[in-house]
């Protein structure tokens, strides 16, 4: 999907376009918890969070991350927005939920970048009484 | 992996960079300057965003773990690139523990940022081909990565 049409399938605003115009949107990783995409994708992504501080930008220059969907209307301050478009970055916001915005892209056809699932440590279980 | 060479002493490029202690507003500007010097230098995308992920890590640590701040050290030279991030307290009581996926003793301001999942010195170590860590109650914590260049990165 072209970045456009995915701002108009989340009913997104777009607060930073793509530089050159388009940009195709193939996959994409979401998490609220930034320690997350650090540690757990594999490759540069699409991101879509509902975090707004100010090391989400710094992480996504780090990951080197195509596009960032801010949900839930979590509105991105001033600065972070000027970040994004510094770095070439394009950001929409959407009211949608996580959940809403995941279940759009993925019917359109975007899947989940590589990513490394943290294995479940299970602990030791008590002994049955 | 052995460390390829003494990195600090053939250094073609040396930079350091001092995190104050508590200082969340600028965290990861350091890191994020980190990997972009490497681009500039020549270094391919996947190395220079597996130093960055390092350097994220161990600043973010520094933010919200250590005393007095501390500082991240990053030395290239042909054969690898080093980063070693420092601080003189407090020191890990449990380096196994701490280095295990989840266990985080990070306060809930920290979590509210995206942050303190547990993830961070095992991400160092995932991230790198070569990782040490010393660390002691009262003086302080010292973590060496390296990661080895390819035949394909530049400069």
């Amino acid at each position: 999907m072209e970045f456009q049409e995915v701002a108009r399938l989340v009913e997104g605003e777009v607060l930073v376009p793509p530089p050159d115009g388009g940009l195709p949107i193939d996959r994409a990783y979401a998490a609220d918890l930034l320690s997350d995409v650090l540690a757990l994708t594999e490759e540069s992504t699409t991101l879509i969070t509902g975090q707004i501080s100010p090391q989400v930008m710094r992480v996504a220059e780090i990951l080197s991350v195509i596009a960032v969907i801010f949900v839930r209307g979590k509105h991105p301050p001033g600065p972070l927005v000027e970040s994004a478009a510094r770095l070439g970055i394009p950001v929409v916001v959407t009211k949608k939920t996580m959940f809403e915005t995941c279940g759009l892209m993925y019917q359109n056809g975007v899947r989940p970048c590589r990513n490394r699932p943290m294995l479940v440590r299970t602990p030791p279980s008590s002994p049955s009484t | 992996m052995q460390k390829p060479t003494d990195v600090g002493s053939n250094a073609a490029f040396l930079a350091v960079h001092l995190i104050d202690a508590g200082d969340v507003e600028f965290g990861g500007a350091a890191s994020a300057k980190i990997k972009g010097d490497l681009r500039r230098l020549g270094i391919v995308e996947a190395l220079a965003r597996r130093a960055g992920i390092i350097a994220f890590e161990g600043e973010m640590n520094l933010i919200l773990y250590s005393s007095h701040g501390g500082r991240i050290t990053v030395c290239v030279d042909r054969g690898a690139i080093e980063i070693t991030v420092e601080d003189d307290g407090p020191g890990i009581e449990d380096i196994d523990l701490a280095l295990t996926p989840g266990y985080s003793t990070a306060p809930d301001w920290a979590t509210d940022l995206g942050f303190g999942a547990g993830m961070g010195l095992n991400n160092m170590q995932k991230n790198a081909d070569g990782f040490e860590i010393h660390s002691h109650i009262g003086s302080g914590t010292r973590i060496v990565c390296w990661i080895a260049r390819g035949e394909h990165d530049a400069a």
